[in-house]
């Protein structure tokens, strides 16, 4: 039973393993890269014929990436990075915390990177002496059968380097679970002018789910290049709570309003074809008002005596707008007509006032929403994983020796030392380690 | 002078470095050794006036923005980081050698851009964010390294066929000009390890910007997922060299193979599937 335990751990502890799993997910993920993913089932049908559409089903194609196939892919994945972990984390914290004064003498004295000196000092006062150097080494030191030990060593958390890559991973995926359990996305339309309560889940039955408060857009804005491509969109959201406006923000594509662990996102727009919004203004007095008003109806502005109305539209023109026919009239019964070209003041001048006049297309703005507690965990999970690679592939740990031992009134002095990456690098700590014993005048080295 | 030409200088520098990088290579021409790294020095500035003379112009016509918006200039960036790679390794390793496998890279890229639509058109909202220039650079940089890394993987096989039982078949031969093969697979393996240490920054700073323009970190779109096609490669190489001891023409192949995908993830993805990243195509 132990033995069987043993070998169960230890394939799931292999980096045969490891290798496997990158090679088959990768595999796996060309699948839903080269078979569209999340269309309907007739799609699949008129694209491939009913036999393979049937496979597909089975194995959930349509929706690789959450097939239990693929999701058991990356358990397997997690499974072997855990029990890697484990498995190894003894042996590389044994690495790290190693006290290299018990390193036995006959190992230091034959490490590849190493140099001796004589000295005509005794061996104690050598010792005192390296101690008291000021260098970048820390030294500790020991007493030995035959000499003096002093060892010093830079980095060993850096061993560290590759587990908090692999926990980073196991981190990142805690907030995918988070996400995908705590969290959920969904959309909702708003038109300018209203306001929402519930929004739409991107799940298969589209779930409506209430928000909680209120969310009210009071203005949709489409501004667009000279070339007709789109510049951006914005919308003018105001979060009503408890009958309150608690918060205003214009949000736009990369900047979302963010509101009880909600975060609206502007996603999308759409033009309502049967409302505009009208905008006027008493020049004289500065005194304006807006309206929605749809075609072939009339409003009143009552505190100015003004009636209007669209009558009639011609278009679309070349980025899709309008133009449109307005009846105005006000109490000198005089009635006009004029055409309006969308977002474009005009002036109509009137015996009593001068009205500045303006008519827009009005618009649903269309909202993404997504609630994701997990997503700070990935962030942390992201960080580590960047400063453990860097950790891991860039920095070292690097040992240091040095073994006084004395005969007949004479010393010798074996530098040597160790890295576990990076030799190139710690061969110049090394020399000028070295360099710097030679050249101390209170040590008397001479060089072997 | 506007930027097209300075490109256009850029292409043709490149191209000339290349012949006469590969001229060292091929006819031991020692000599060109220094007009070949003059060149290629050259035309780094040149690329790198063309790219600043581009980030002005697109002020000038109203459509302000960083010139790694599109293939165009995703091309003319890559030949960029592919150059200043190089010229960091030749620095470092003092060997011009690797040149006529790794500079040819860089005017392949400046050729392709040459096929590409140069016009300067304004960003589309979804790239309107701060995170354009870091998700481009890094992704870039670890690309440039992984093109080199390809060269010199390309490199190895070359020098490996001149090799057997350890042994130079011709000491007088093409090849024996080359840097012995354990310099190569260690300049090979530490330029994975750096663009791998790129690669995965240029992921995670495309995660987080999805997530803030659409609220979705990881959506499994082709861009995506290729991209993490080539971290399991990546990934899957390291792995068998830090643990299994892989070396030579096993991660010579990795590195060629590795590269394809970067490719597949950079080019292929945006003309033979279609997703998020769309605009790349323009």
């Amino acid at each position: 039973m132990q033995k069987n335990k043993n070998e169960v751990w230890a394939f799931f502890a292999s980096v045969k393993l490891a290798l496997f799993t990158f090679f088959i997910l990768a595999a796996a993920s060309i699948i839903g890269t080269l078979i569209p993913q999340g269309k309907e089932m007739q799609f699949y049908v008129d694209a491939f014929g009913p036999g393979t559409a049937k496979l597909f089903q089975i194995f959930n194609v349509p929706d690789m990436y959450n097939s239990w196939w693929f999701v058991s892919l990356l358990v397997l994945f997690s499974l072997n990075l855990i029990v890697c972990t484990i498995d190894r984390f003894p042996n590389i914290w044994r690495l790290v915390t190693m006290d290299n004064l018990a390193m036995d003498i006959g190992r230091i004295l034959k490490m590849p990177k190493r140099q001796t000196f004589q000295s005509d000092l005794p061996a104690s006062e050598l010792a005192r002496a390296v101690e008291g150097m000021s260098t970048s080494w820390k030294f500790d030191k020991a007493e030995k059968e035959e000499g003096i030990l002093l060892a010093a060593q830079k980095g060993a958390w850096t061993r560290l380097g590759v587990i908090s890559v692999h926990v980073s991973i196991l981190v990142i995926f805690i907030g995918a679970i988070i996400g995908s359990i705590f969290g959920f996305k969904g959309s909702v339309m708003i038109r300018e002018g209203g306001s929402a309560k519930e929004i739409y889940l991107h799940d298969a039955n589209n779930t409506k789910i209430p928000l909680g408060f209120e969310v009210r857009c009071d203005r949709f804005e489409l501004q667009r290049y000279n070339t007709g491509a789109p510049k951006e969109f914005i919308s003018d959201l105001v979060v009503i709570e408890n009958g309150e406006e608690v918060r205003e923000k214009t949000i736009e594509v990369n900047d979302p309003l963010k509101y009880r662990g909600l975060t609206f996102y502007q996603s999308s727009y759409q033009p309502l074809e049967d409302a505009y919004a009208i905008k006027i203004e008493n020049q004289k007095t500065e005194a304006s008002k807006k309206f929605y008003i749809g075609p072939g109806s009339a409003v009143e502005w009552k505190e100015e005596g003004l009636k209007f109305g669209i009558t009639n539209r011609m278009g679309p023109y070349g980025m899709g707008e309008y133009r449109h026919k307005i009846w105005f009239n006000d109490t000198s019964q005089k009635p006009i007509e004029f055409w309006t070209e969308e977002g474009k003041m005009v002036i109509v001048e009137r015996p009593e006032a001068d009205y500045l006049f303006s008519l827009r297309p009005l618009y649903y703005t269309g909202l993404q929403v997504a609630k994701d507690p997990g997503v700070w965990w990935v962030y942390i999970g992201c960080g580590i994983m960047l400063l453990g690679l860097y950790v891991a592939f860039f920095l070292s740990h690097k040992k240091v020796w040095i073994y006084i031992s004395e005969k007949d009134s004479h010393s010798r002095i074996h530098l040597s030392g160790s890295s576990n990456k990076n030799k190139i690098g710690f061969d110049n700590d090394f020399s000028a380690l070295s360099e710097k014993l030679e050249q101390n005048d209170s040590l008397k080295l001479i060089r072997e | 002078m506007n930027s097209s030409q300075l490109l256009g200088f850029t292409t043709f520098a490149y191209l000339t470095a290349s012949i006469l990088y590969i001229g060292i290579f091929v006819f031991r021409a020692k000599k060109l050794g220094l007009a070949a790294s003059l060149l290629l020095i050259v035309g780094f500035l040149f690329n790198t006036g063309g790219i600043a003379l581009r980030w002005v112009e697109s002020y000038q016509i109203g459509a302000g923005h960083a010139p790694m918006s599109n293939m165009y200039e995703s091309l003319v960036f890559f030949a960029w980081c592919i150059a200043i790679f190089y010229l960091f390794l030749e620095f470092k390793f003092k060997n011009r050698l690797i040149g006529a496998f790794a500079v040819p890279f860089a005017f392949l890229s400046m050729a392709l851009a040459g096929l590409t639509d140069p016009d300067i058109k304004p960003l589309i909202p979804a790239l309107q964010s701060n995170w354009l220039i870091a998700h481009v650079v890094t992704c870039f940089v670890g690309y440039a390294a992984f093109a080199v890394a390809a060269g010199m993987g390309i490199m190895y096989l070359v020098g490996s066929t001149s090799v057997e039982g350890g042994k130079e078949k011709n000491p007088n031969g093409l090849l024996a000009t080359l840097p012995s093969l354990k310099v190569i697979d260690d300049i090979t393996h530490k330029t994975i390890v750096f663009g791998f240490l790129w690669l995965s920054a240029g992921i995670i700073t495309g995660a987080i910007w999805a997530n803030s323009a659409w609220g979705t970190y990881w959506s499994w779109d082709p861009k995506e997922t290729w991209s993490l096609i080539t971290w399991f490669v990546y990934a899957g190489a390291l792995h068998a060299r830090f643990t299994k001891g892989w070396g030579g023409k096993r991660i010579a192949w990795l590195a060629i193979i590795g590269f394809l995908a970067v490719v597949f993830t950079y080019y292929g993805v945006n003309y033979l599937l279609s997703g998020l990243h769309s605009y790349g195509g323009a």
